[in-house]
């Protein structure tokens, strides 16, 4: 099948910049997104122009690099599905498909569809952990761990950290991803001593990086590659609520 | 060269013990005098600089990433093997060890490996604290499932996503340190080349991947934590960004490259579909826990597979492992794949394919059960193949996966060069010939969390490592040859594309050292990689600059650094006429096709040593001493 692209290109976070068209011809149907961009990126070196700069790695849907609005849906039209591995087939011949970078001012540009989600690991590092140094740590069937809970925090630890909701949501908030890590941790006993801690740290940072806040839209579990339910930013929101009253109780 | 492994004195179980008695400390005021730089954030890198922060040493970790979550132990799948017999099936710390010994065709250090069998129980205890959510029982016990090359049930798992929730796990802990400003991070920072100063590895040359920028980082050790090198094949399971540059440049500073034909091809992978393929999906080896592997007993069957009745089926690997049964070792699974799609009987529309069929596995236990176990591997084949394969067998081929070989580490995990160290894939030490499942995020933690932290400190308090600056010569030095190579690249203007010649190179390596090798093809190969070099540095197009974000410049130093280590790979293959677990070579098999050692020429670790430019590299060999075990040819039968 034979495509239209229009592709956002940037040079620079200091330039401006603007959609530029390119042909994608002879694309198979079994082709991924992005082998759809290679191959359109090794005509334009052969032709002498640059190619289009995007973030990629595994190309399994599990590292979270890849990232880019694909006709205005991040991640493109297939549910549950990160850029790299949504298919050609997905598109018809003669189709012309949008290409942006995840726009959200905490995620500023690099270069055309490669942003900075640094942020992210910010968030992270305001408590998106359990305090534990390497050694010591007792039996691991010491600490039981019911079924049901341990499949609810793995389904909140599966978010890859590509920034999708933050993307797909109007507010460019980042509540998903934040709530997804303080759901799985809180889920497990693990998680409990800091988890006062966590959230009301996790939050602030969010607000400090520029990130809107949820008014619960749902465009982010839409989007989401992994299908991580909002569920996650209502526990998010009840544990920031307990955590400010038993602060400010104890002030 | 001298090898010397500094494998304790003592009996087996007692090496690790006394070796942490013997060796030198530094006292917990001094360690933060030292600096130690860490390249890489996967397992190996990300458990390290965490650990060696938390006691205390100033660590610099490097990523080529833009954070370091994503590095590609993120992308294992299957789980993570420790002797903890939780299962009351046998289990014990000398049957992992053994069994990581037989599954590398006893071709690794057996010190090594029994210290790996010996750590593993902590790993799992460690990754438990630090929030991993592993698969539990409805008692709330840790779940363990059935990996190839076992007769145990030891391996740990995280539904099919074990390798990013362990990842998660090291990289959390590594936030915690940045964030008390213990360890600084540098994203999207591709290390150059290795800077020595009076023999010893004192700092690193790096890129700024954003804005180009060369810098210089010094430091009282390096450790090196860069993974494997199976994107010299340019279609694996690798992440795209997964390259050789760090290790490669190491070996061309003097560290000893071992083994570097060890090359593990993954029996379950989704096959190529054409030219464009970027990558191979590997399908979990968990998989062969419930699925039947099998292909049509006649040639050219081209019937759909639900219409080719089951007395018409060559369940191969049950019929020639009956013990084993789906659940061999990889690499004899893979050369058995290979074995049926050569005499014509492989399925899909390249006929480089077999089944794995779970009609037999959704019968017995319900779609349901299949769903909680693979459910997430089903979707993704689904998605790539268009394909459902709770219908329709998956069709599955080899694909290169994981490089036992890598550089040449003592004990103490350190290079030939003193005060460089090489963790996780990107070191040769713990798997032999061929590696086992669930054993790589294994060995990734236990380097990271369990030895460098104890073993980097015996080379600190020795002393005699004199203040640096990188306003010395050899940092300037090395920086101007970094500059003078990049704008070589920019500057060649030529014809062909990074991405054509390195799929070039892919299909030489692919065809003459890939999962078998004969005398023939490998010296045809040797003379095909010069010239495909030659090539490269004659008519490669490297577009834009070295000021900005250039991928094609990131992708084309990788490249150039592949078309080297190809040529090493070929030698080492050439050199070792045996066979012996990954490393096939056609003209040393059983009279039943199996690979044969030979013991008496080749019990040796091929340690090879950089001569210059235009000089064959020196072969090395460390002798391999077996005390505790008694060399078998395997047998899954």
């Amino acid at each position: 099948m034979n495509l239209k692209l229009h592709v956002w290109r940037q040079p620079s976070a200091k330039d401006t910049g603007r959609i530029e068209s390119y042909e994608a011809r002879d694309v198979s149907p079994d082709m991924s997104f992005l082998e759809m961009l290679d191959v359109v990126n090794e005509e334009l070196i052969v032709a002498g122009k640059r190619p289009i700069a995007f973030d990629h790695d595994c190309r399994e849907g599990i590292c979270g690099s890849c990232g880019m609005m694909i006709n205005g849906v991040a991640h493109g039209p297939q549910k549950a599905t990160a850029a790299c591995q949504l298919h050609m087939r997905t598109f018809k011949d003669g189709d012309e498909i949008v290409i942006e970078p995840w726009r959200a001012r905490a995620f500023p540009i690099i270069k055309d569809l490669v942003v900075d989600r640094s942020a992210f690991d910010r968030i992270i590092q305001r408590g998106g952990y359990v305090s534990v140094n390497t050694g010591g740590a007792p039996d691991g069937n010491d600490i039981l761990i019911g079924k049901s809970s341990a499949d609810h925090a793995m389904d909140a630890a599966a978010c890859i950290g590509c920034g999708a909701c933050v993307a797909a949501c109007p507010n460019a908030s980042s509540s998903l991803f934040t709530g997804a890590k303080i759901t799985h941790l809180g889920k497990l006993p693990q998680g409990q001593p800091e988890r006062d801690r966590r959230v009301i740290g996790m939050v602030e940072q969010m607000d400090i990086e520029g990130f809107g806040n949820c008014s619960w839209f749902g465009e982010c579990q839409e989007a989401c590659p992994k299908e991580i339910s909002i569920d996650v930013i209502k526990q998010m929101n009840r544990d920031y609520v307990a955590a400010s009253a038993r602060a400010s109780s104890n002030e | 060269m001298e090898l010397n492994s500094k494998i304790p004195p003592g009996p087996l179980a007692e090496k690790w013990d006394q070796h942490k008695f013997d060796i030198k400390l530094v006292n917990p005021a001094n360690k933060r005098k030292y600096s130690v730089i860490v390249v890489g954030s996967g397992l190996a890198g990300a458990s390290a600089a965490a650990t060696l922060s938390e006691l205390g040493y100033a660590v610099k970790c490097f990523c080529f990433q833009d954070s370091p979550r994503r590095a590609h132990s993120i992308a294992a799948q299957g789980g993570i093997n420790a002797a903890k017999n939780y299962q009351n099936d046998g289990d014990s710390v000398f049957r992992l060890f053994y069994d990581t010994l037989k599954g590398g065709d006893f071709r690794s250090r057996e010190a090594n490996s029994y210290r790996l069998a010996q750590l593993s129980v902590n790993i799992i205890d460690q990754c438990v604290a630090q929030g991993v959510p592993f698969a539990r029982e409805y008692g709330g016990h840790l779940a363990n499932r059935s990996f190839g090359g076992a007769q145990v049930s030891r391996t740990f798992y995280a539904r099919g996503q074990t390798g990013q929730q362990l990842l998660l796990g090291a990289y959390q802990a590594l936030e915690k340190q940045i964030a008390k400003g213990l360890v600084t991070m540098y994203p999207r920072t591709e290390m150059l080349d290795l800077v020595m100063i009076d023999g010893r590895a004192r700092g690193i040359v790096v890129r700024n991947l954003i804005t180009g920028k060369i810098e210089s980082h010094a430091a009282d050790a390096v450790v090196l934590a860069t993974g494997g090198y199976s994107n010299v094949f340019y279609l694996s399971t690798n992440a795209r960004g997964c390259n050789a540059t760090a290790i490669w440049r190491a070996y061309k500073r003097g560290a000893a490259f071992a083994n570097p034909c060890y090359t593990q091809i993954h029996p379950t992978c989704i096959p190529v579909s054409g030219d464009y393929q970027s990558k191979l999906t590997l399908m979990s080896e968990s998989l062969r826990n419930d699925g039947r592997v099998w292909v049509p007993k006649a040639k050219g069957d081209k019937r759909p597979p639900n219409e080719i009745p089951p007395a018409e089926r060559d369940y191969y690997l049950e019929r020639k492992y009956p013990a084993f049964g789906n659940l061999g070792p990889r690499d004899i699974t893979s050369r058995a794949a290979k074995e049926v799609c050569d005499e014509g009987r492989g399925v899909g529309e390249t006929g480089r394919g077999v089944y794995l069929d779970f009609a037999d596995a959704i019968k017995r236990l319900g779609a349901q059960t299949i769903t909680e176990r693979y459910g997430n591997l089903f979707e993704m084949y689904e998605r790539i193949t268009d394909e459902n394969p709770y219908k329709v067998p998956m069709r599955i081929y080899p694909a290169p996966h994981y490089t036992m070989g890598g550089l040449w580490v003592d004990y103490n995990l350190m290079t030939t060069i003193p005060g460089l160290y090489a963790l996780g894939e990107a070191n040769f030490s713990d798997h032999g010939a061929n590696r086992l499942g669930a054993s790589a995020l294994m060995q990734g933690l236990a380097d990271g969390y369990f030895v460098i932290p104890y073993t980097i400190g015996d080379y600190l308090a020795r002393g005699g490592i004199n203040a640096v600056n990188t306003d010395m010569p050899e940092f300037r030095n090395t920086e101007r040859e970094i500059a003078e190579r990049t704008s070589k690249l920019l500057s060649i203007d030529g014809k062909r594309t990074v991405d054509s010649i390195h799929r070039e190179l892919g299909h030489i390596m692919w065809d003459y050292c890939g999962m078998s090798r004969n005398d023939a093809g490998l010296r045809k190969a040797l003379e095909l990689i010069p010239q495909l070099r030659d090539e490269f540095w004659k008519d490669v197009n490297v577009p834009g600059s070295d000021a900005e974000l250039n991928q094609a410049l990131e992708k084309a130093g990788r490249v150039s650094d592949f078309l080297e280590l190809g040529e090493l790979m070929v030698r080492d293959a050439l050199n070792r006429t045996e066979s012996c677990g990954a490393h096939f070579r056609e003209e040393s098999q059983t009279p039943d096709g199996e690979a044969l050692r030979d013991d008496e020429h080749f019990a040796y670790v091929a340690a090879w040593e950089y001569a210059g430019a235009n000089a064959a590299p020196i072969l090395n060999k460390e002798p391999l001493e077996f005390e505790s075990i008694h060399l078998s040819q395997r047998n899954y039968k």
